[in-house]
């Protein structure tokens, strides 16, 4: 079993899966904050290969990502970073980057160094299923799994054909809209969820917009997964007290999450 | 016929897309099918394009730059001449009408050197669809002329101050945007780049200047030209003249791409030329990059080129050897522009001055029997601010 799917084989566990950007705000708070979040109660970490042109990203990770790249951070960087962080956390690591890095490193020669660092998984929010083929075969390939994302715009014959296709969840974006942190969650999210239920019986993790405990906590009633990205680079932002803020945030997520066993 | 089902030329094109815009591209893709295959709506487009843009614009034969140049005949499709100033009415004009019949009212479209956004401004305020246009900072000093036409035409013109400030960057916010607001929202394009079916759409609507073209030199010179020259940043009017052509293999087809401060500088525009195959702004074509398949910042004279990507059409010319892209550099760009408001009387916009430089190059190496037409796709005015500064001249 793949252990991202281990993740979801527990019996009424919600997942918490928080994102970062790698060398954001340097490479050496990656390297502290990951086994951080793996500590207080994370699943699974997302962890962001910086790109220049972030289409799917609202102001914040459009920021981090910037000074990431200001930094120096490059996906070989990024590979090396998993690499350590594989060896000291035990939770699995997914990379969430844009199709480009992924298409100039070399579809095959990027899974292969993806799996010789321990890392677990893909998400590519520019890449839909139909220009997949090619990094489907080489994750596979691997043995990484590439996560597909679903819109509430998405059609029920999308909603099909993404569920066939994304491996071990499907990433469900709360809105049409971009990453970033909102004051509430989306009327229509319930329905969303319930629509995809209907059609698939893979896990779905949701994510854009959730940045507070209580709006985690809404979204594992409905979900079996909260993915939580802005929140946590704005924390980061503190400087040298964002680790104390930071690990507080996750266990008071993680703590509401779990009421909704 | 290109592109096939999926958006594809060959290897380039597609659909690299966030998942909450592929709806919204599928709806798009089918009601531009419809409209396509209605020969009311190409009615209307053509009387619009004969009324408003001021179609057929002429073909001039530039016959004092031809006796300057001392060689080949060199003619020019005067897009200068069109609704707004440049080729960009084609295709605002074009989309507007298809948005108007998917019955989206708020209309974004991304500037770089403004004349998509006036052309866009122009065609919401006559069709009255809300205009919002994304501009970077950088542009909107240099442009700042079109910034008030667009704000006079009603647009709303929105600031973009991420990465490098010019059209890359206007794109990405426009799609954001559009990301943002699908619903209600019609991103009209502006270049033959971006996911299918926008590379097909603005090909269609530009393929009026090679249409009439075609049209325009059989009438006057009983054949085909030897060369067709025109500029190349993301290749909307490269696309529109060259497509009709295309078949027409003893039709020389040269590109020219924006180098800047040349080539080896790594300061220019030229993807076909410098690029690698990459994706960007939902299509895979040529594209600048670095070694990390990060964007790279690019540089020319015009707004209008200064864009690290091309249309996926033009990447697959280039591959099966049908169009030959060649460049020229800001000061060269320069030169074309003083050359021609000096023998013709005509200031062309510093995007068409690259290919102007480039034909009269071409043209004093061949006999007087040849013949070369260059896409002169836009007028100047809007450049006067940038060539008096190049130039050392305080206004």
């Amino acid at each position: 079993m793949s252990r991202i799917a281990s993740v979801f084989a527990q019996q009424s566990h919600k997942a918490l899966i928080p994102y970062i950007t790698i060398g954001y705000p340097n490479i050496e708070t990656t390297l502290m904050v990951a086994p951080l979040l793996a500590d207080s109660g994370c699943d699974i970490i997302e962890l962001g290969i910086p790109f220049s042109d972030p289409l799917a990203d609202g102001v914040t990770i459009q920021k981090a990502s910037f000074h990431a790249l200001q930094n120096g951070v490059n996906p070989k960087l990024c590979l090396e970073v998993a690499k350590e962080l594989s060896r000291k956390v035990k939770i699995p690591l997914v990379f969430m980057t844009y199709f480009n890095p992924v298409f100039n490193y070399g579809i095959k020669e990027f899974c292969a160094a993806c799996a010789d660092s321990g890392v677990d998984g893909l998400i590519i929010p520019d890449l839909p299923p139909e220009e997949g083929l090619e990094l489907e075969i080489a994750t596979r390939r691997y043995g990484l799994d590439l996560i597909y994302l679903l819109a509430p715009t998405s059609t029920k014959e999308r909603i099909k054909l993404v569920a066939e296709k994304s491996r071990q969840f499907i990433y469900l974006v709360t809105v049409t809209g971009l990453t970033g942190v909102r004051d509430r969650l989306p009327a229509n999210l319930e329905a969303f969820v319930a629509r995809v239920r209907k059609i698939t019986k893979q896990p779905l993790c949701v994510g854009f917009g959730i940045s507070t405990s209580e709006q985690a906590r809404q979204v594992a009633k409905i979900a079996d997964g909260v993915i939580i990205g802005s929140r946590i680079i704005q924390l980061m932002e503190a400087g040298s007290e964002s680790l104390i803020l930071l690990q507080d945030f996750i266990k008071e997520i993680r703590s509401a999450i779990d009421k909704e066993r | 016929m290109l592109p096939d089902k999926r958006g594809y030329f060959g290897a380039y094109g597609g659909r690299f897309v966030p998942e909450v815009l592929v709806r919204a591209l599928d709806e798009l893709e089918s009601a531009y099918e419809e409209t396509r295959n209605d020969p009311a709506f190409w009615v209307e487009f053509d009387l619009l394009s004969r009324d408003y843009s001021g179609r057929p614009t002429p073909l001039y034969f530039a016959e004092r730059l031809t006796k300057h140049c001392g060689g080949g005949q060199i003619f020019l499709k005067r897009e200068d001449l069109a609704h707004t100033g440049a080729h960009k009415i084609n295709n605002a004009l074009g989309q507007g009408l298809l948005a108007q019949r998917m019955r989206k009212r708020r209309v974004i479209a991304e500037t770089g050197a403004g004349q998509h956004g006036v052309a866009t401004a122009a065609v919401c305020a006559m069709l009255r669809l809300v205009c919002i246009i994304y501009m970077g900072e950088e542009d909107m000093h240099r442009q700042s002329l079109n910034v008030f036409r667009m704000k006079l035409l009603g647009a709303e013109v929105r600031l973009v101050t991420t990465g490098s400030r010019t059209l890359k960057d206007a794109v990405n916010e426009a799609i954001r945007d559009w990301v943002t607001n699908v619903k209600n929202t019609y991103y009209l394009l502006g270049s033959t780049v971006g996911p299918h079916p926008y590379p097909l759409m603005v090909r269609d609507f530009q393929s009026v200047i090679g249409k009439e073209t075609k049209q325009q030199i059989l009438d006057r010179c009983k054949c085909l030209p030897d060369y067709i020259v025109t500029c190349v940043g993301g290749g909307s009017n490269a696309i529109g003249i060259f497509h009709p052509f295309i078949n027409d293999t003893e039709v020389k087809l040269i590109g020219v791409e924006a180098a800047g401060k040349g080539l080896e500088t790594g300061k220019h525009a030229a993807s076909l030329i410098g690029g690698r195959v990459g994706v960007l702004h939902g299509a895979k074509s040529y594209i600048l990059q670095d070694d990390n398949g990060q964007i790279q910042e690019t540089h020319s004279i015009s707004a209008g080129l200064d864009y690290p990507g091309v249309g996926p059409e033009l990447s697959y010319y280039k591959d099966v050897g049908r169009i030959t892209y060649v460049s020229a550099t800001d000061e060269e760009a320069l030169e074309g522009f003083q050359l021609l408001c000096r023998t013709e009387g005509i200031a062309p916009a510093l995007e068409p001055a690259h290919a102007i430089f480039y034909a009269a190059k071409i043209a004093s190496s061949l006999d007087k029997q040849h013949i070369i037409v260059v896409n002169l796709s836009g007028r100047g005015d809007k450049d006067m601010n940038i060539v008096a500064e190049a130039l050392g001249v305080k206004l």
